[in-house]
This record gives structure tokens, C-alpha cells and sequence, in this order.
């Protein structure tokens, strides 16, 4: 099946700390970089899609961006999902292409999270989406509502502190493959259990990095796809799940919003989770990888852990994830973050993904969740 | 220096702060379907009816899940740490969020019953878990 849209041009900064960045500079270098990689003009891009930014924020973030670069496209919207923003702007990317509205859609993302706001000043930015009368009141942060998933996810389904650490293990053996991963050094599963305590039964090495870094890419129509010069990855599939925003409002800590967004994307792609060459999900913390690959159908309930552990996750591994090294090792600069799936993506079905490429791939998932495992987004991606 | 982020009531919320400021969870429940919910609000989530009635809970639940946070999201909690976040379901059906006096210790178990009390802090009542053996329970 098809959506009749295509990724023509892709493109990511570097990650990490970069000092003298900013979150329109980030913005800039990303979008005309994947235009380039298109082979286009900026004249070309008739369609902007933004996310939301920490250290720039606006009511119109896509209108500044716009401005700041000087370009005046006939479609400009921002979109605001948490993590969730990356696959849910290609979604609407898809959309607008293929709906004859637009020809080629710049999606672009970027932050200077962690130059322009410190870590102290990121973690107190992100506790703001909890609910400001039910939950923040009692000390709530983004982490400590991952580890209330995580405590009710572990007791229900024998998952342990181990196999968790495993993931973080097996994500910063791909970042060592990625010369431009902000975390390269090997950790060990005893490294994990031994770093500091964040939100009990989560420590430091099952959460995020907080970056600097941007990331784009243009999508667009099947006719107007005709005009790049970059090899274009069909998306063939793509879905949405959206079960709640607040962790207290949530209808079950075991279930959520990926279990839809992906039967959706898959039916919709015509494939299904066995078909899938690699996969790109997000994974804010630890558990967060590992209840979507569970809800998702990759694994079992309760066996994704152990399959980390055995290194199926790993690059030769039966189901190679997160090649780039995730949030967990890559870098994680907001709704870029999740970008960094998508590019990673595009990367490995044209070939390109160098040490770290996955032999033979054609037919790639890339999974974004916004919030506290509320807002969730799935796409299928085929190499042509 | 930094304060903590405290309730600021609203017109959905204000019935539920009153409660706690006289010693009583309020919870709404819908006039049509039944659906209770916690966090108050103009309609009922469950089937959209406008007609709620608010009722005072017993107090009773059990651990759904819980943590105990080492790393601050605020300056303002630091002087706290660590302190225990737990999700408690209510035995009406209704889940809150809560701190747990005492914290950490004696440990937590998932499924273990508390009854919700009161803390005041900075002047505002706020429900709290407090720890109830399975006898007294």
C-alpha cells in the first residue's frame, strides 16, 4: 500500500554541546541541509512544519522559523507533541503532499537544550507538563513518571533492574559505531545498577542525554519526488495513539497509545512487526523502549528484557534498534530528539549508515511518544 | 526563594481544594453513567454528561504504583528529597497522586493499602498517602 509521499532529503546536525548554537541556528543548518540532500532550492519548499523549542519558545514557532530564515512557503504550522512531534510532522508532511497541497514540506526540528538552559534548567522545563493542580504539586518530573510505568510495569511482568540496564548497555554499543553520538564510551550492566539513583527504579544510565542539535527532512509528493536527486524512502505506513496526557489519568500503566499507533501504521504499510528490518523508537528512558517494543508486538509481554540482554536489540541482533544509540547515547535535543529516529532511519534504508548499517535493509519502523507514554506516533518507511 | 508549585483552584477544581481545607476527598461522580473521576471538571470523561455530583470519598485505597525520587525537578523540592510519589486507587475507582508520609521506609509495596489524610504546605492542604497495615485496613 502506499501514501503516496515520500523522504527526499534528510539531514542532522551535530549533537551534543555546542557552544555559539542557538535553536533558529540549529533550525537553519538542519533545513538546509536536508534540502540540499534533496537536491533542491529552497524556493522548492512550499510547506514548513515546526515543533516547539525551550530555549526560543513562541506562540508561532513555525512563523519565526520562517522569518528567521527568509523564506515564505505557501503551508507554515507548528505542531506540539512531546516527543511524539517528529513522526506526527512527517504524518502531516504525508498529508499535505500527498493531498495535492503542497509539493515539498520542510519538517525541521532543533534546540540548544543543553548549552541554552543547563540540565537543572531542562528537567524543571519538562517537570511543566505535569498537571499543574494533580501532579506537580507532589514533586512530579518526567522521569519520576516513567518510574511509576516502570515500578507497576516491572512487578506485573517480572521485568528487572538488569535486563532495563541491558537496553542502556546495548544502546551505547551502537552510539560507539556513530562518530557523532555524545556518549561513544562503553558502559557495562553493572555501570547502570551503580549510577545514582534518579526516580526509584530509574538511575541515571536508563535516562535521556540532554543536547544541543537539530535535524530535518523534506517530504515530498510522488510526482514532485521525481524532481530530488537524493534516493527516496517511500512512507508507506503511519498511525496515531493517543490514550491521555497526565501519568495520573492514564488508563492502564501496562498499555498505551504505541499499541494503536502501530497496527495502524503496519495495516496500513501492509506489513507486519516480523517484517520489519530495523527500528527506531523512542526511548526516552529504558522502560519506555521496552514497553513499546512489548505493546508494539516486537516481543512478548515480559521478554523484551531478556531479549536485550541476549543482544537482540544489537546490531546483528533479530531486531536491530535504535542504531544511532537513541536518546539514551545519541543525543536527545526536543522534539529533534525524536528526529534523529526518523534521519537515522532514512540513513539505514539508503545504505548509508556506514559501520553501523543493517545489512539488506529495506523496510524500517520509527516510533515517537510525546509525554508520559500519552501521545504516540508510528511510521512504516520503505526503501524504493 | 523558589516555592513550590501549589494548587491555584479554578471553577472545575475549587470544590475539590475546599474538601481537603475541611478534612475531605471529593471526588465527582456522573449523574448518568456513574463514571467517577478525580481530576474535577465540567463534564463527565466517560460519556460527556454534564451533570456531576461530588461525593466525599472513604479515604481508602491501595498502592498502584510508586516512586521514590532522588533527583529534584525543582530547587523547591530539594529540601524533600527523597521523598515517595505513589499512584493510589482509590476503593470508589478513582486514582490519585500523592506523596507518602513517611517516605521510603518501611518500604512499599504495590497493592498495599493507605488511607489519604491531609499535609499542609505553605498554608495549602494537600492529600497525602498515609501507611495502613492489611489488619487495620
Amino acid at each position: 500500500m502506499t501514501m503516496n509521499a515520500f523522504i527526499t532529503g534528510a539531514y542532522d546536525t551535530a549533537v551534543g554541546e555546542l557552544p555559539g548554537s542557538s535553536c533558529m541556528g540549529l533550525h537553519a543548518e538542519a533545513a538546509l541541509g536536508a534540502v540540499a540532500d534533496a537536491g533542491l532550492k529552497l524556493s522548492d519548499i512550499d510547506g514548513v512544519l515546526c515543533a516547539y523549542s525551550f530555549t526560543e519558545p513562541h506562540l508561532m514557532l513555525a512563523s519565526v522559523f520562517c522569518e528567521f530564515l527568509g523564506i515564505h512557503p505557501g503551508f507554515c504550522a507548528a505542531v506540539q507533541a512531546g516527543g511524539a512531534s517528529a513522526c506526527i510532522m512527517v504524518m502531516q508532511a504525508a498529508a499535505l503532499v500527498a493531498s495535492g497541497q503542497c509539493r515539498h514540506v520542510l519538517v525541521v526540528t532543533g534546540d540548544n537544550r543543553l548549552t541554552g538552559l543547563s540540565r537543572d534548567g531542562a528537567v524543571a522545563a519538562l517537570a511543566e507538563v505535569g498537571h499543574p493542580q494533580f501532579e506537580r504539586p507532589f514533586g512530579i518530573s518526567v522521569p519520576a513518571s516513567y518510574a511509576l510505568v516502570a515500578q507497576r510495569y516491572m512487578h506485573e511482568f517480572g521485568t528487572t533492574p538488569e535486563q532495563l540496564a541491558a537496553i542502556a548497555v546495548e544502546h551505547r554499543r551502537h552510539a560507539g559505531r556513530h562518530p557523532k553520538a555524545q556518549r561513544r564510551e562503553p558502559i557495562t550492566v553493572e555501570q547502570v545498577l551503580a549510577s545514582k539513583l534518579i526516580a526509584s527504579p530509574l538511575r541515571l544510565l536508563d535516562c535521556c542525554l540532554i543536547s544541543d542539535g537539530g535535524a530535518a527532512l523534506v517530504v515530498s509528493s510522488r510526482p514532485a519526488a521525481a524532481d530530488t536527486s537524493g534516493r527516496a524512502i517511500e512512507i508507506l505506513g503511519a498511525g496515531q495513539g493517543h490514550t491521555h496526557e497526565h501519568i495520573v489519568a492514564a488508563p492502564s500503566l501496562v498499555d498505551f497509545g504505541c499499541k494503536a499507533s502501530s497496527a495502524a501504521a503496519f495495516a496500513r504499510a501492509g506489513v507486519k512487526p516480523a517484517d520489519i528490518d530495523v527500528a527506531l523508537i523512542y526511548d526516552s528512558f529504558t522502560i519506555t523502549l521496552l514497553v513499546e517494543l512489548e505493546s508494539i508486538g516486537f516481543f512478548e509481554r515480559g521478554e523484551a528484557g531478556a531479549a536485550a540482554a541476549r543482544g537482540e536489540l544489537g546490531l546483528n541482533g533479530r531486531l536491530p534498534c535504535n542504531t544511532h544509540g537513541g536518546l539514551l547515547s545519541y543525543g536527545h535535543s526536543g522534539a529533534a530528539g525524536g528526529m534523529f529516529h526518523a534521519v537515522e532511519a532514512v540513513h539505514q534504508l539508503r545504505g548509508h549508515a556506514d559501520a553501523r548499517q543493517v545489512a539488506d535493509a529495506e523496510l524500517a519502523f520509527v516510533h515517537g511518544d510525546g509525554g508520559i507514554l500519552s501521545a504516540h506516533c508510528s511510521l512504516v518507511l520503505g526503501r524504493q | 526563594m523558589s516555592s513550590r508549585p501549589l494548587p491555584q483552584p479554578n471553577a472545575d477544581t475549587r470544590p475539590f481544594w475546599d474538601g481537603c481545607a475541611a478534612g475531605e476527598l471529593r471526588y465527582q461522580c456522573c449523574d448518568r453513567c456513574g463514571q467517577v473521576q478525580l481530576i474535577p471538571r465540567s463534564l463527565c470523561a466517560g460519556c460527556q454528561h454534564t451533570a456531576l455530583a461530588w461525593k466525599v470519598s472513604g479515604g481508602r485505597g491501595r498502592i498502584l504504583s510508586h516512586t521514590t525520587v532522588h533527583r529534584a525537578p525543582t530547587p523547591a523540592f530539594r529540601g524533600d528529597l527523597p521523598y515517595v510519589i505513589a499512584l493510589v486507587d482509590m476503593d470508589e475507582g478513582f486514582r490519585l497522586m500523592v506523596n507518602v508520609q513517611g517516605g521510603a521506609e518501611p518500604a512499599l509495596a504495590i497493592g498495599q493499602p493507605v488511607r489519604i489524610g491531609f499535609v499542609e504546605v505553605e498554608g495549602m492542604p494537600l492529600p497525602i498517602a498515609q501507611r495502613l497495615t492489611e489488619v487495620s485496613a
